[in-house]
């Protein structure tokens, strides 16, 4: 990268760069400072915010209220089960259309991605209905099904656009080498596919963590993620700005700084295949 | 290259998730659909029956439904002109060099990891309340009325809190591309003397029209579903002002007609299918070549 | 099979059944998260330390969210939940289902005669009380004393709603952030419906004539409508058309509102420690117009244990504890009289300590002079106040509360809405088979 770049220019870029990154970023930082005040003070001026003092109270009222650590548990089980067993199923999915094309392999693929395109309003009541006939309704096991599902066709098109950048001739080589099949994939495949693995993972323990109809309805209290514990701060009473706050920050917390530390790998694998 | 073998072996490798989809379609979708046809509402379980085709008309000629389905499109369309435009003049300005460029990049995509809900409800309490919100201060400071965002301009308010969550996707999908595009190209054309605009018209966004209709696909896929959104913020209202198909569907199930929600997910079902089939073509060409 | 199996066998069966007596049955109680349920919860250890036996596990909600969940489950015997927090509205229509459990059994103690007449009487179907009022309460207008001495008026005990908006347009001071008037504008049939089906009975209207044709397009929806309109958009605060309850009592604890017509429960919200104007406010009946009915309305939250449930005992056990006397003053020794859950028992407002409490007068007062077995002026084929209690009458509320919400909004006139609200009624009760 041999641009030369004038210091102005480089000062200008960095100040509108910051300034629209701390617009975008501004919500969120403004969540996490009105759950360190009272909520007299949180419902104040701006200038009122900033100048009073700081309390962990808001969090205090909320751990009392609600059993945090239940639902964050749930929310890393369900996000995590799910995410796997969909990488289980979708791996050889994706490996077989990619490596092994057929004729209806597009087509298969297009029709996968249109299952998402189903709403999720509209079949509550028969998948309500197969849940009670099951035993499946708030359990984690009926709602990593779930998601499992839901996630799936994003899962299969990620790592199929990621699998059709490896070049087959690398394969066709070590196959002419003698190879097993297994040696193939352990050798070549796997340290090739690993960054789209991680980044395919990544975008659906995200995906998972934030999905709010089907967590929300299939489940009471024994399966219950963080959505429903946001849910039940969702409607206000009396002065709330700084209990929303804190069930906020509470709820979003672990997934921003999952995903601040691991945005290299996620970004790696989210090409869908656009990138040449 | 591929020999018979293999191929028996990739046509096993790909059964489960086939399988597994297909259930998952069918079955809700075979249930739906009997639904659909039947006289049945959870309030009256004792008057069942074979509907005909009431329900679709009842669900087609509610009056909302015309305004569920305008809605809808506007939503779709509203967030991905703004995500996608934003999407591309981020992607530009983080791809200059500047100092910090990892921490602006942190604090930019930390939207997309907010759930639907918390996003939702701080916009609407701690930014648009016409009252206690912080847009409704600073309209104080400066002197002017304070605009009831979700109550005179709530689908447009909604759009751009969902455009909020979804830009840092497309940023980023963007910004890869950016980032792939070969630098000598561009200097040899600088070279040349082009200006900023033919070089952008001409090289720059003809490299990323893939990535620009992955994004529009993948989005399109969450952005037809919205209901989280809507729930929190305005119920569809005021009056019908922000009903989409899948809140108008939500709403009939209230009403614990069962059929008459599955008749709004058959309806719905078959639209998304329409969207899908067009965007599937326009995507289709971008992406064999 | 030996002897030593056989003993061995014996007594894994035994450890089991032992245990299995010692172990908690766990109740899932679905409810609605406003402050005096999220009081119970905090008072959980008090229940635990009675029954150890059984625990106790909450499920709280959003109102409009609740409902949904809670009727879904019981309509497909979904099993999700021992006990449910439900209303006035749906006791009457679940109970002639058969969905719940009868309560006549409950022990003497819990003395179902001390329960105050009209609120018993709307959760009873054919002489069967199928849920215990958690706490019950009328609607009443509460208004701010020192602004109205500032404007040199003074709120009759009874006021017509003339009253109303001489008080509204004498308080109102926009430069300061003053609103003469908060009233809910939010749509959905427990919010802005709620309010304007009561203040309707008032000015003559009412949902269904005996034939079960709506009533929209008559004079007497129309005066109310308008007037609700003038008030708000004259005297009201902005945004008002998302404003349910819990927006207007934060706005009216932060000082922002002369009056506010609301749940009575409210009073002890904006009398308590939260609010900044705790020393100012007094309190009123609901508004009329002379014509015989007050705008105000009746409700009760109450629990109520699904049939089917396969632990009635230990739901019983819960609702009896959460409805008692005792549980009242639990609450009255922690947190003070003004906090008790109110209007459900007789002894309550008997009660000396209880009659110190300023709005406990008001309280009873109001909900004696609800009737839901007679809401309107003229004859209607349907009972409750701001509701009429009909399987339909949830979504038809809503959705006609989306078109005065909308007129609230600015983006329709009262009279468009009026028409909206008109067809759209007569269209859902043709869909149902009414007419």
């Amino acid at each position: 990268m041999a641009r030369a770049v004038t210091p102005q220019r480089k000062a200008t870029v960095t100040v509108l760069a910051w300034v629209v990154g701390l617009v975008i970023f501004f919500p969120i930082l403004w969540t996490v400072l009105l759950s360190f005040k009272t909520e007299a003070d949180a419902i104040g001026t701006p200038w009122h915010v900033l100048a009073s003092s700081w309390t962990t109270e808001a969090y205090a009222t909320v751990q009392q209220r609600s059993d945090y650590l239940h639902h964050f548990w749930n929310s890393v089980i369900l996000s995590l089960g799910s995410t796997v067993i969909g990488l289980i199923i979708g791996i050889p999915s994706a490996w077989a259309m990619a490596f092994v094309p057929g004729k209806r392999t597009k087509d298969v693929l297009m029709w996968m991605l249109s299952t998402k395109m189903m709403p999720a309003t509209g079949v509550l009541v028969p998948i309500y209905l197969i849940g009670i006939k099951t035993g499946l309704l708030d359990t984690r096991t009926g709602l990593v099904i779930v998601l499992t599902l839901i996630n799936l066709p994003i899962i299969i098109w990620m790592l199929y656009t990621y699998f059709k950048e490896i070049p087959g001739e690398i394969l066709e080589a070590a196959r002419m080498d003698g190879a097993s099949l297994w040696n193939e994939i352990r050798y070549v495949l796997t340290p090739m596919a690993i960054p789209g693995i991680a980044s395919t993972l990544l975008l659906n323990v995200i995906l998972s963590w934030n999905e709010a109809f089907w967590t929300l309805r299939l489940t009471t209290t024994n399966a219950a993620p963080l959505t429903a514990f946001i849910a039940s701060y969702s409607s206000p009473e009396g002065l709330f700005f700084a209990k929303l706050s804190a069930a906020s920050t509470l709820a979003i917390a672990p997934i921003l700084i999952l995903g601040w530390f691991s945005q290299k790998q996620l970004v790696r694998g989210l090409t869908f295949g656009a990138v040449k | 290259m591929a020999t018979a073998q293999s191929r028996r072996l990739a046509r096993w490798m790909s059964m489960p998730a086939i399988i597994v989809l297909l259930l998952w379609m069918v079955v809700p979708l075979a249930m739906t659909l009997y639904f659909s046809f039947r006289r049945y509402n959870l309030n009256y379980p004792d008057r069942q029956g074979w509907a005909g085709w009431n329900n679709y008309y009842y669900f087609l000629t509610d009056p909302a439904f015309a305004a569920a389905f305008q809605n809808t499109l506007v939503l779709v369309i509203g967030v991905l002109i703004i995500t996608v435009v934003g999407g591309i003049l981020l992607a530009l300005l983080l791809d200059q060099p500047f100092w910090g460029q990892g921490i602006v990049r942190v604090l930019v995509i930390a939207p997309f990891f907010v759930m639907p809900t918390v996003s939702a409800l701080v916009w609407k309490n701690m930014f648009m309340n016409p009252v206690n919100g912080l847009f409704a201060h600073a309209a104080q400071a400066v002197g002017l009325q304070p605009i009831d965002f979700l109550g005179h301009h709530p689908l447009s308010s909604i759009v751009g809190i969902v455009a909020w969550a979804w830009l840092p996707f497309a940023t980023l999908i963007l910004l890869t591309a950016l980032q792939s595009l070969d630098r000598e190209q561009i200097e040899a054309s600088e070279m040349d003397g082009a200006g900023f605009g033919a070089r952008f018209f001409y090289i720059i966004l003809p490299h990323m029209t893939r990535s620009i209709t992955v994004v529009i696909l993948i989005q399109t896929i969450f952005l037809l579903g919205i209901y989280a959104e809507i729930l929190v913020t305005t119920n569809g209202g005021p009056g019908t002002q922000s009903m989409n198909l899948p809140y108008l569907i939500a709403v009939t199930t209230t009403q614990q007609d069962v059929g008459g929600a599955a008749a709004g997910g058959v309806i719905a079902i078959i639209l998304a299918n329409i969207v899908a089939i067009f965007l599937m073509r326009m995507i289709g060409k971008n992406l064999e070549s | 099979m030996t002897n030593t199996a056989r003993a061995l066998f014996g007594a894994c069966a035994v450890v089991a059944l032992s245990t299995a007596a010692v172990t908690a049955e766990t109740i899932t109680v679905a409810t609605v998260n406003n402050g005096d349920m999220i009081r119970m919860q905090s008072l959980m250890g008090e229940f635990n330390a009675q029954h150890p036996d059984i625990e106790v596990k909450w499920v709280t909600l959003e109102e409009n969210e609740l409902r949904q969940r809670v009727t879904t489950d019981i309509a497909t015997k979904g099993g999700q939940f021992d006990v449910m927090t439900i209303g006035t509205y749906e006791v009457p229509i679940w109970g002639k289902q058969g969905w719940l459990v009868s309560l006549n059994d409950m022990p003497a103690e819990w003395d179902a005669d001390d329960l105050l007449p009209a609120i018993k009487g709307g959760l009873t179907v054919d002489g069967e009380l199928y849920a215990a009022p958690f706490y019950g309460e009328s609607s009443m207008v509460m208004y701010r004393t020192d602004l109205m001495e500032k404007a040199g008026l003074s709120m009759p005990e009874a006021p017509t709603w003339d009253d109303i908006k001489a008080a509204a347009a004498a308080m109102t001071d926009k430069e300061a952030g003053i609103y003469g008037i908060c009233l809910r504008g939010k749509a959905g049939w427990g919010e802005n419906m709620a309010f304007l089906t009561a203040m309707a009975n008032s000015y003559g209207a009412q949902w269904f004539d005996m034939d079960w044709n709506p009533t929209f397009d008559g004079p007497e929806w129309k005066a109310a409508l308008t007037d609700y309109l003038d008030l708000m958009t004259n005297y009201g605060p902005p945004g008002a058309s998302s404003n349910g309850f819990n927006e207007n009592l934060a706005l009216f604890q932060q000082g922002k509102c002369g009056m506010w017509i609301d749940a009575t429960v409210a009073a002890s919200f904006v009398t308590g420690d939260d609010s900044t104007v705790a020393e100012h406010v007094g309190f009123a009946l609901a508004p009329d117009n002379g014509l015989g009915k007050r705008g105000n309305w009746l409700w009760a939250w109450s629990l109520a244990i699904p049939a089917g449930t396969q632990k009635e005992a230990a739901a019983k056990t819960f609702v009896e504890w959460a409805t008692s006397k005792e549980y009242t003053a639990l609450v009255a020794s922690k947190e003070g009289w003004a906090n008790v859950p109110p209007g459900t028992r007789t002894s309550l407002y008997e009660n000396p300590e209880y009659q110190k409490v300023p709005f406990a007068a008001m309280t009873l007062q109001s909900i004696n002079s609800a009737d839901p077995q007679n809401p309107t002026v003229n004859p209607a084929p349907y009972t409750g106040v701001q509701f009429a209690a009909i399987p339909e009458f949830q979504a038809i509320g809503t959705a006609v509360g989306q078109q005065f919400s909308a007129a609230l909004a600015g983006s329709m006139t009262a009279d468009e809405a009026l028409q909206a609200a008109q067809d759209l009624t007569a269209r859902e009760m043709r869909k149902a088979g009414y007419n």
